[in-house]
């Protein structure tokens, strides 16, 4: 039995999720739900047949029986205010606001350590598309004083949530580095870019080496996680093969000999947004993985 | 405008301490930050900014690690500030709006938040976090070459709207001509109801020039730093500003003279070189890449065997903005991989 799914919040992550899970066997889609009437998302739900109710999240919690599982693609506020209210109506709640209610997962990482939970949280596009390097370059290692990422997205993908809490998505993907990626201490930092044509999502990663740590294993590791993500994020790869640079360099977990540099481009699928969009689009395949992974765990326990 | 009982005609605030960082690789020591804040406050400075040169939080694998925390040093030039003020600056996505907060306990007066000539809308959090700590808060619009009067005029009005009590316009890549500046000067000074301010680099020589340009289209603030210190060619040197105002009448409440004894005496001693206007330094105003690129460019051109000249050209084709320093790595792997294909 596919799992009974609504997404909420019908502007670009909403949209771009749908036409995602159009195509999903473990996922059956059944409505998209906004709050204005007029939006594109809802009018292109109701061309594929969808129910499109604009009542927001209570038309979920009226339709609480016919709905196993939520994808939120509204703002942190929304979710923080609802997210109770699902897990008590028994619906599993796939977070892609950076409200972090739930268990933080990044798939090729942990994605079956939180399948039970309630609440799953996304973390942020950065966090999704830099977390499992850290991770590859941790797991190589004996450990990892401190990574840290730069994402620059073009101006016109970054949508008025971000840009009016811009902290919140540094702070959330610095957390994801330790907490999931195993630095001990981290930075995030994100850029803007306006220019025309816009440009692809990009993204850094940087790993202070500690000494006596195996290089060749490093790059090996990393070259095999990109793999992993492109498994699901088909636009995901290495713009410049990975390098090690020599320092030293003063990081904030103190003194290290090597830096290792990833340097990776994420290019959109153009489900609904445009293919520079990359890091919307990586949040929702992102979703979709987890989604799944849900549904197929769900599966094989009998309720 | 009244500065401690005179009157001046511009405020001039001095930036050695944050956008000079840039130029000594961010290694400033609690003893120079001490000599320069006593120099630069006896010398009149209305305002001193320090923070690491890409501002709070800035010190970081991209832009490069401070040698000292830089909330030490803050603390250090607050102690020794005088009647000056300091101010820090903080670009938003680097630095945090919680920075704001320790740095108001430290002492310090003036939050200048800092966002890509384009991106005024993300600075909403922090102007407001720095009016509600009741610093003064200044919108600093970077990289302004890259977009017209018209356009900085709606990118200003958003962050007057978020309670900024001034605007800065920076020329980061000092790319633009006396022209450019009055143009942009004149059509923000008509349409602000707050003051506007002038930040020039000296990439093209036109960093005193445009200055007083600024200053006669109405500007009401202007920056320098001592000797130039600072990004690509330097910046606007404080003690010429100060010297060629005189000489045009203007008056600016410092004194000259003491502004000179800091350059030489303090300042140049600690700079590992000149600021001059090199080939590196010119092409970054020829085409208009963010000063703070050259000394990462150098580095990199130097790893990989490649020419600091090419990286800087591509990093202009690009439309690279300020902070985007991850990009001169991956240029400079993309040169190399081009010439050993060439090579074959």
């Amino acid at each position: 039995m596919p799992q009974r799914c609504a997404i909420i919040g019908s502007g670009n992550i909403g949209t771009d999720l749908m036409y995602k899970m159009l195509r999903s066997d473990e996922l059956e889609l059944v409505a998209l739900v906004g709050i204005d009437p007029d939006s594109d998302g809802l009018a292109r739900a109701r061309k594929e047949g969808l129910e499109a109710p604009h009542s927001g999240p209570e038309w979920v919690l009226e339709n609480s029986d016919d709905i196993d599982m939520i994808f939120d693609a509204t703002s942190a506020y929304v979710h923080v205010r609802y997210y109770k209210q699902y897990a008590d109506a028994g619906i599993t709640a796939i977070d892609l606001t950076p409200a972090a209610r739930g268990p933080k997962v990044i798939p090729p990482v942990n994605l079956y350590d939180h399948l039970e939970a309630p609440n799953i949280n996304m973390v942020t596009c950065g966090g999704q598309a830099t977390t499992p390097m850290v991770y590859a370059i941790r797991r190589a290692i004996d450990h990892l004083p401190y990574a840290e990422m730069v994402s620059t997205v073009s101006s016109k993908s970054a949508g008025p949530g971000t840009r009016q809490n811009i902290d919140e998505f540094t702070k959330t993907t610095s957390t994801a580095l330790r907490e999931i990626g195993g630095a001990e201490k981290s930075k995030a930092i994100i850029i803007l870019n306006p220019a025309e044509p816009p440009i692809l999502m990009r993204n850094t990663v940087f790993a202070g080496l500690p000494e006596g740590s195996d290089h060749g294993a490093v790059l090996d590791s990393v070259h095999e996680m990109v793999d992993e993500v492109a498994k699901y994020v088909p636009g995901y790869r290495l713009k410049n093969p990975p390098v090690v640079e020599e320092g030293p360099f003063n990081t904030p977990g103190g003194e290290v000999p090597h830096r290792a540099v990833v340097l990776l481009e994420v290019e959109g699928a153009g489900d609904y947004l445009p293919t520079y969009a990359g890091n919307l689009d990586i949040m929702t395949a992102a979703a979709m993985r987890v989604g799944e992974a849900v549904a197929q765990a769900k599966a094989e326990v009998p309720a | 405008m009244t500065t401690m009982g005179t009157s001046v005609d511009y405020r001039l605030i001095d930036s050695t301490l944050r956008d000079g960082s840039h130029a000594i690789s961010h290694q400033y020591d609690a003893d120079e930050v001490i000599a320069i804040v006593r120099g630069l406050s006896s010398a009149g400075v209305q305002v001193i900014e320090i923070a690491h040169g890409d501002g709070l939080g800035g010190s970081s694998f991209n832009y490069g690690f401070s040698k000292v925390d830089e909330k030490e040093l803050i603390a250090k030039a607050c102690q020794e500030a005088g009647d000056s003020t300091i101010a820090c600056l903080l670009i938003p996505g680097i630095g945090l709006a919680d920075d704001l907060k320790d740095v108001q306990e430290l002492g310090v007066g003036m939050a200048r938040i800092a966002t890509h000539c384009t991106e005024a809308d993300i600075s909403e959090q922090h102007i407001k976090t720095a009016k509600k700590l009741d610093m003064e808060a200044i919108g600093f619009l970077m990289m302004a070459h890259m977009n017209s009067p018209e356009g900085l005029v709606e990118q200003a009005l958003l962050m007057q709207s978020y309670g900024a009590d001034a605007i800065y316009i920076a020329d980061s890549a000092g790319a633009m001509t006396t022209e450019d500046v009055r143009r942009r000067v004149n059509a923000l000074v008509g349409a602000l109801d707050i003051p506007l301010g002038v930040h020039a680099h000296n990439n093209l020589a036109m960093a005193v020039s445009n200055s007083i340009a600024a200053y006669e289209e109405g500007a009401a603030n202007l920056d320098g730093t001592s000797a130039g210190l600072g990004a690509g060619a330097g910046n606007c040197p404080t003690e010429i500003l100060a010297a060629v105002s005189t000489k045009y009448g203007i008056e600016t409440g410092v004194d000259p003279l003491k502004l000179m004894d800091v350059a030489e005496e303090v300042v140049r001693p600690i700079m590992p070189r000149q600021q001059v206007i090199d080939r590196a330094g010119l092409i970054l105003g020829y085409a208009g890449v963010y000063g703070s690129f050259l000394l990462h460019a150098q580095r990199a051109a130097e790893r990989y065997n490649v020419s600091q000249a090419e990286i800087l050209l591509e990093l202009g084709r690009r439309q690279v903005v300020g902070g985007q320093e991850d990009m001169i790595i991956d240029v400079a792997l993309e040169l190399a991989r081009k010439h050993a294909q060439e090579e074959k």
